[in-house]
């Protein structure tokens, strides 16, 4: 079974995350960056199944910056039989459209039985990208799952869906995404980082992969605006003298909030 | 009948499991007749009993579509029923919740149509060029506008983000005939419909929210939180911590990944306010935090913060509010 994880490079959510009010990027110098912790977490999914299965091949597949090899390289470290990253100064700033076909590409070259991908990323949280690939890719997508079984042949699950939850299965090749029900992941041991740096690491282009960016075939979504808006500010703050739940009452009453 | 209007906008109206439309039908219908008329796309067995609901909400023109699918098969068969509808109607934007099901249908859609997607849009408008979506990014800390190169754009919308309703139009029904596009999909093994049982306020689009966190202690001690939420006629949230503690079901959760929402007045108990939830919340008009640690990061962003035990301001606030009531 060769099992393809999605795994994207974002700003790390515990530090300020900026955008570049010229180019209307992330800016990357701004913050520090992380493999995203659902990304992780999807790798998690597969590497529990490949410690039972030995005949399980794990991919991390990224499409990033080359400066985001060493975070796609942590996957390597957490376990991974091999990496593969998607560099082309095409994809600066690529929308949704774009990267769905870019990674597609990339799945062609590289070959699947399951993607596992994140429910939604924490940069982009556009929670779009599994079922557009699997569009593209022609196969099932089982996406938002809170858990998942892997078998012979297909893959089932249960759902997050807006009403409640369903039971899903796909028949393989499928495309697979997980939300943060799924357990956290392991971290990467002193074996495996030494181990990572032998495995191998692929650069591809989206001339490899056989992805035209400029094509006008496809419509492209743009940023045409961007603005900051002011940080808010801290209130009033009081301690606790045994009446600021009378207080609190007064607050809320007087602004119309009770 | 195939006299679409130039400026159609196409919406596509989620329906809940048992056959009834969302609460999200209201805002999109709202947001497309801002831009344009809408037409709205009920894909669901007896989808022409909700066609009245429908025109109620805004919708000039309603099509109605049971592809043979439907139910059995994940996403795929919305996504024809979408692809022929805008096929029909040749519409200048199309609009969908943002919901899980809506988004991936959008998903599909675009990528087969090849139409650029805007995702988690707060509000459309329009210029020389076309429909624009607006959003808001990174917890709220910016806004960014989008439009496409070419075309109509796919735009999901955010639940419980657009305050502005259409006036209600005449019922005007259409069956869509769908055909299959046989694209490979997930099937439905079976569907667990949670059942509302709360009279209380759904979170995403609430006026008020009540959210508590780790600080709670245990799931019998969040009852607190249901306590204050009903005195202010408020939904209930939470933090992750909370969720991961099994205080509460996953659909609580407020922030980066869970529910964003903006409401007038949210309230944090027991909350320490870390980053990814306050991009969950902090574009609510009025922050109410009450923690015991002084130094707990909610209160950098509090328009009044109580540094104090909840397990005792809330309890006399709750009596103060029912005091004033009676
Ligand atoms: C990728 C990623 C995504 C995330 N997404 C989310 C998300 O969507 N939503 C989210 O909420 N978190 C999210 N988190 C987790 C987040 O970082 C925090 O861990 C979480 O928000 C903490 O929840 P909490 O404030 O309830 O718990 P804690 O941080 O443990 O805070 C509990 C607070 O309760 C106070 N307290 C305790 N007892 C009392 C008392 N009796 N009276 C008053 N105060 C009391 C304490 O002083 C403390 O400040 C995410 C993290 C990551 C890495
Ligand atoms: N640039 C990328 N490279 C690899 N995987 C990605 C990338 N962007 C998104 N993904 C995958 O798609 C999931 C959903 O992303 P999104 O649609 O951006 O919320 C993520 O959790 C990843 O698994």
């Amino acid at each position: 079974m060769k099992i393809v994880v999605l795994v994207k490079e974002v700003p790390d959510t515990y530090g300020d995350r900026k955008l570049n009010l010229e180019t209307g990027l992330a800016d990357r110098a701004a913050s520090d960056t992380v493999l995203d912790e659902i990304g992780e977490r999807a790798l998690e999914v597969a590497l529990s199944y490949a410690d039972g299965h030995a005949d399980t091949e794990v991919v991390v597949l990224s499409m990033s910056p080359e400066a985001a090899a060493a975070t796609v390289r942590k996957g390597l470290a957490m376990g991974a039989s091999s990496a593969v990253q998607l560099v082309d100064e095409a994809l600066v700033g690529a929308d949704l459209g774009l990267t769905a076909e870019a990674l597609a590409g990339a799945l062609q070259h590289i070959g699947y039985d399951l993607v596992i991908a994140g429910n939604e990323s924490t940069d982009g949280s556009g929670g779009v990208l599994p079922a557009m690939i699997a569009e593209l890719l022609d196969v099932p997508n089982a996406t938002s799952l809170n858990s998942v079984e892997i078998a012979e042949g297909e893959v089932r699950g249960e759902r997050a869906s807006d009403h409640g939850t369903m039971q899903v299965t796909a028949t393989l090749p499928a495309v697979i995404s997980i939300t943060e029900r799924l357990p956290d992941a392991r971290f990467p041991n002193f074996k495996g980082i030494m181990a990572a740096k032998k495995k191998p690491f692929e650069t591809l282009s989206l001339a490899e992969v056989g992805v035209d960016a400029e094509t006008t075939e496809a419509s492209r979504s743009i940023m045409i605006s961007l603005a900051e808006k002011p940080p808010r500010t801290a209130g009033t703050k009081i301690v606790d003298e045994g009446d600021a739940g009378e207080r609190l009452a007064e607050y809320l009453v007087q602004n119309r909030l009770a | 009948m195939t006299d679409y209007p130039a400026d159609s906008i196409l919406v596509l109206l989620d329906t809940t499991p048992s056959g009834a439309l969302t609460k999200s039908a209201a805002g999109l219908l709202g947001a497309a007749a801002g831009v344009g008329t809408p037409v709205a796309l009920i894909v669901a067995a007896g989808g022409e009993q909700l066609a009245s609901d429908a025109a109620a909400l805004g919708a000039a023109r309603v099509l109605v579509a049971e592809p043979t699918e439907l139910g059995a098969q994940l996403t795929v068969p919305v996504a024809d029923a979408l692809a022929a509808a805008a096929e029909l109607v040749r519409p200048d934007a199309v609009l969908v919740s943002n919901s899980i099901e809506g988004r991936e249908i959008a998903a599909r859609f675009a990528a087969r149509s090849r139409s650029g997607l805007a995702v988690d849009a707060v509000g459309v408008s329009r210029d020389a060029e076309g429909v624009i979506a607006h959003h808001s990014v990174y917890g709220g800390a910016y806004n960014v506008d989008s439009a496409v190169t070419w075309g109509a754009p796919v735009i999901t919308v955010r639940e419980g983000a657009i305050d502005a309703r259409a006036e209600a139009q005449p019922v005007s029904i259409e069956r869509l005939e769908v055909a299959a596009s046989a694209r490979r999909a997930a099937v439905i093994d079976s569907v667990d419909e949670a059942v509302v049982t709360s009279s209380r306020p759904e979170l995403r689009g609430a006026a008020k929210v009540v959210s508590g966190g780790r600080g709670l202690g245990s799931e019998e001690q969040f009852a607190l939180v249901d306590q204050l939420a009903d005195v202010l006629g408020a939904a209930v949230g939470a933090s992750r911590a909370a969720v991961d503690a099994g205080y509460v079901p996953q659909s609580y959760q407020v922030g980066q990944t869970g529910v964003s929402v903006s409401p007038q007045l949210y309230i944090a108990l027991g909350i320490s306010g870390a980053i990814q939830h306050r991009a969950g919340m902090q574009t609510a008009k009025t922050i109410v935090a009450i923690n015991k640690d002084a130094d707990a990061p909610i209160f950098e962003i509090a328009d009044f913060g109580i540094v104090g035990d909840l397990f005792t301001v809330v309890p006399q606030l709750i009596a103060a509010l029912e005091a004033r009531k009676a």
